[in-house]
């Protein structure tokens, strides 16, 4: 079973398993030669008899009936949903105890993980996990720390340029026309309104401002930030919004406050409209990767386990994906039908290149996560601080 | 009557008419959106269709959220209706120590952001109810929504009651009421009317609330902003939103009327 | 009974709940502005620092957000008490008794619309190209798009009937013979307006406003929507609960100390204990 994710950048991980598996010392070594130290929670060893409901806080759209009713049926657990509507709720809200499973997007889970939150997941216990999960969903930083995995993807997207071609006549290739004082849409550019777009900032000046080393998104220490911040300042002046519920962002568009900025694929496609258009810039860009996390305290692990491993089957989680609208991990499902092949398609679920340019969002944490050692960095808390003099 | 003179009555009826005009613009786009066949609302609207109202119709969620406000909005105006008046009579018929300190008190869980309210009372039932052995389970969000409903009609009431005048109550009980009588005869009907309109607005204030329900709502139950809140993160049906709310505007007609009537009846006889 | 009693048998119930449950849970979690946060797990760890006050004080945006946020409140709250008053003049004055009772219906009606449609309806209201716009463009006005302005309509919009009744009731109950005997001393209707029915409906006013202050106040998911770059104190703490909830409970002594502030200066009108 091993084997099965013995696969790139995770080849080092499975190193760290074996040694894990020989001590209960919880900071092995990670992917990146990156040890984070992490509380020990036990993993779950075998399942046992199946509890009567399991509570999950998830994104809308990833619990809905048409999948869920099969489940209790099949495993006898019922599924009480929470709809989340920020990473924040959805960690205050796995702290309550309530919860057993949880659609944890990267800017949650190594906080999840690292609060003790959430428990290393048996993988030999999740059979759906296997070889046709994609490659760049394998082992992440986010979801795999020295070595244990704690997250079965589901999903995965990322924050492209979406402009108005009525307004933006020349196609855009670069983030530029979005962060420049002398953009010619100053005025109608909408950004994403959380902390986590600092590193839109930073892959922007990771390869406009190179004096400033940035080689990773979310490893910047104090002088990285503050020019990421600056530059963010700088946008704040040419910004029609910011928005972070996606029914916001689409009638920005739709109702021609704005003309550029950041989107997702799925948020263009629901525009139902064909003068807008989407490109992945080449900088590259951020992106969101979304996995399910098992509660360190669940009082049902066997239905929570059940209930990934019966989503991570190719034609569950490409529901999930097909609903979401997001490239579904399992890629499996891209060969069940025509359609399923379209849905991958569109939103890119095999395409690894595409996803190269991508960096897919990670909690900032102090130790430098692109290798670092001379360098401190700056945590989440400083994120927040810093963004909160971006709007002023 | 006011007697006024017309250009009076021409500029109150003008400000009456964009107070209007204000009010039922936002309105009249939400139910004019319910036959849109986009999936989010938008102006100007390019097709119309029924394609919402037969979905909203059928969907079983909605009955569930929609049953579930109520509940919790009638519970939580139970509890504010109870313990406003209280504090509107302790506040107005006596003077002690720390008078402002009870107003605060009343006011404080509107006036911080949801969040906190919300959290703070998670916190309780987490960390000091349940491990004593007390699950506070649906009842969580009716005492959460009737503790931030309580001001509503606190203040109502209490408005109210500094126009009374004491001295008919006095006579009631010189007449020989009892206590009871003098507050069911002579108070009640004295304030009634502000009593139903704190009801009605403690009511919305619980039938609106989102972010203290999220973290107060036990796993699996959804209020009516909870599953708005759901449509509008993942806009494939948001002009669903549209149906269910022309749909509750329309439904609170009938209760609304009522309690005017209810009102009304209590004014004709000051 | 005597006094004491009573007033002990009136309060039990309403403290033994707010004090008990809510002001209790409040302390537990505002205590918290004391302590210090782990950085990486972001977990609470008891402890005395006054640096969460330090921090807030050290970032400007703190303080602007604050001051801009209190500057939203009292804006909402003027701007609902410019429409309550003269709507139930007119409504309880000289509208027929069919039309006020339609009219009595008519300022409610929007509460049931629900808080998060209301707030989208403001958004295609006033989008660039939204309802605003296309009524009115036409005649050389554009709207506020989204903006602070944009944020206080909204505001006023959702909280307004928490005004407008009470002040309609209040004016409802004015005795008529009131009026006449304005009237009949030779005063205008402004001037009765002025001097007779404002100081009578002033309680209302001041409950109204407490409402429309106190909900604005704590308020982040309008300006989330409707305000472009706008931010206010709530977004703020919302931000920080989970990740720094040291510096969201600090913060929440702020809209605590704006409501404490108001209530004073209300009671100083001294109209709270005229009759």
């Amino acid at each position: 079973m091993r084997a099965k994710i013995m696969t790139g950048a995770a080849i080092l991980a499975v190193a760290a398993l074996a040694l894990t598996a020989c001590t209960t010392e919880s900071n092995g070594t990670a992917a990146g030669g990156l040890s984070i130290d992490v509380p020990d929670i036990p993993m779950l060893e075998e399942l046992g008899e199946m509890e009567s409901e399991v509570n999950i806080v998830a994104w809308s759209g990833f619990v809905e009936p048409a999948w869920t009713d099969e489940f209790t049926a099949e495993t006898g657990c019922t599924v009480n949903r929470r709809v989340a509507g920020t990473s924040d709720e959805m960690v205050q809200l796995m702290r309550t105890g309530d919860y057993d499973v949880v659609s944890a997007s990267g800017d949650a889970s190594l906080r999840l993980i690292a609060g003790g939150d959430v428990q290393p997941i048996n993988l030999d216990l999740v059979p759906n996990f296997g070889d046709d999960i994609v490659e760049g969903m394998k082992g992440q930083i986010y979801d795999t720390i020295n070595g244990k995995s704690y997250g079965v993807p589901i999903g995965r997207g990322a924050n492209i340029l979406q402009y108005n071609s009525d307004v933006v006549t020349e196609a855009p290739t670069s983030w530029d026309v979005a962060w420049e004082a002398d953009s010619p849409y100053a005025g109608q550019i909408i950004a994403y309104d959380a902390p986590i777009y600092i590193a839109d900032a930073a892959v922007y000046l990771m390869a406009h401002e190179p004096d400033l080393g940035i080689t990773n998104p979310y490893a910047l220490d104090e002088t990285q930030l503050d020019a990421a911040i600056d530059l963010l300042k700088q946008q704040n002046k040419i910004v029609s919004e910011y928005w972070a519920d996606p029914a916001a962002q689409i009638t920005s568009f739709a109702g021609g406050t704005s003309a550029l900025g950041t989107s997702w694929e799925i948020l263009r496609k629901l525009t139902d409209d064909d003068k807008f258009k989407s490109v992945l810039p080449e900088e590259g860009s951020t992106g969101w990767s979304d996995a399910w996390m098992i509660a360190a305290e669940s009082e049902s692990p066997n239905c929570a386990y059940a209930w990934v491993d019966y989503t991570s089957a190719a034609e569950v989680n490409g529901a999930i994906a097909t609903n979401f609208g997001m490239a579904p991990a399992n890629a499996a499902f891209c060969e069940t039908s025509d359609e399923a092949a379209a849905h991958c398609e569109y939103f890119n679920a095999t395409d690894e290149e595409y996803f190269s340019n991508v960096w897919f969002w990670t909690t900032p944490i102090e130790q430098c996560i692109d290798g670092r050692t001379d360098a401190t960095c700056t945590n989440f808390q400083q994120w927040t601080d810093a963004w909160l003099s971006v709007k002023g | 009557m006011l007697r006024l003179s017309l250009g009076a009555k021409f500029t109150l009826g003008t400000i009456v008419a964009i107070a209007l005009a204000f009010m039922y613009i936002p309105l009249f786009l939400v139910v004019v959106n319910s036959f849109s066949a986009a999936r989010l609302s938008s102006w100007p609207i390019d097709s119309f269709s029924t394609i919402w109202w037969e979905k909203a119709f059928v969907s079983e969620p909605i009955r569930a959220a929609l049953l579930n406000s109520v509940i919790v909005g009638l519970g939580a105006t139970t509890i504010a209706l109870i313990l406003g008046t209280l504090v509107a009579f302790a506040l107005q018929r006596y003077t002690f120590f720390g008078k402002q300190s009870v107003n605060l008190l009343v006011v404080l869980p509107i006036a911080l952001p949801g969040i906190v309210t919300g959290v703070a009372l998670n916190n309780t039932y987490n960390r000091v109810l349940e491990p004593i052995g007390i699950e506070v389970g649906y009842f969580g969000m009716i005492i959460a929504h009737g503790s931030f409903c309580i001001v509503m009609v606190f203040n109502n009431v209490l408005a109210r009651l500094r126009r009374i005048n004491p001295s008919i109550e006095e006579a009631s009980r010189d007449l020989g009421a009892t206590p009871w009588q003098t507050f069911r005869l002579v108070t009640f009907p004295q304030f009634r009317s502000a009593f139903v309109a704190g009801a009605i607005l403690a009511f919305a204030l619980s039938f609106d609330e989102v972010v203290v329900t999220i973290f107060t709502a036990p796993p699996g139950v959804d209020t009516l902003p909870l599953w708005i809140m759901n449509q509008m993160a993942r806009p494939n049906e948001a002009s669903l939103v549209n149906v269910v709310a022309t749909i509750v505007i329309v439904a609170s007609f009938i209760p609304v009327w009522v309690s005017q009537r209810l009102a009304r009846g209590a004014d004709e006889r000051d | 009974m005597n006094r004491r009693a009573q007033l002990s048998a009136l309060l039990a119930l309403p403290m033994l709940w707010l004090i008990g449950i809510y002001i209790f849970s409040l302390i537990m979690l505002l205590v918290t502005a004391f302590w210090v946060t782990d950085p990486f797990t972001s977990k609470v760890k008891p402890g005395f620092t006054l640096r969460n006050f330090e921090q807030i004080i050290a970032n400007p945006a703190y303080a602007s957000t604050s001051i801009r946020t209190l500057g939203i409140a009292l804006a909402v709250t003027v701007l609902s008490i410019l429409i309550s008053v003269p709507l139930g003049i007119f409504m309880a004055k000289v509208a027929s008794p069919k039309l006020r009772a339609i009219l009595a219906v008519a300022i409610t009606l929007p509460l049931w619309a629900g808080y998060l449609v209301k707030i989208l309806a403001m958004r295609i209201t006033f989008t660039e190209d939204g309802f605003f716009n296309s009524m009115l463009g036409p005649l050389g006005i554009s709207g506020p798009g989204f903006s602070i302005v944009t944020v206080v309509l909204t505001l006023t919009y959702l909280w307004l009937p928490y005004m407008a009744v009470p002040v309609y009731t209040a004016i409802r109950q004015l005795p008529p013979n009131l009026f006449d005997a304005s009237a009949d001393l030779g005063a205008g209707a402004g001037f009765t307006i002025r001097t007779v029915v404002l100081p009578l409906i002033k309680p209302a006013i001041i409950a109204g406003s407490i409402f429309t202050f106190s909900l604005s106040l704590g308020d982040y998911i309008a300006a989330k929507f409707v305000g472009g770059s706008t931010q206010m104190i709530g977004s703020i703490i919302a931000s920080n609960i989970n990740l720094n909830p040291p510096i969201a409970a600090a913060f929440s002594l702020v809209p605590i100390a704006f409501v404490v502030v108001y209530l004073v200066v209300v009671q100083r009108t001294g109209a709270l204990e005229r009759m």
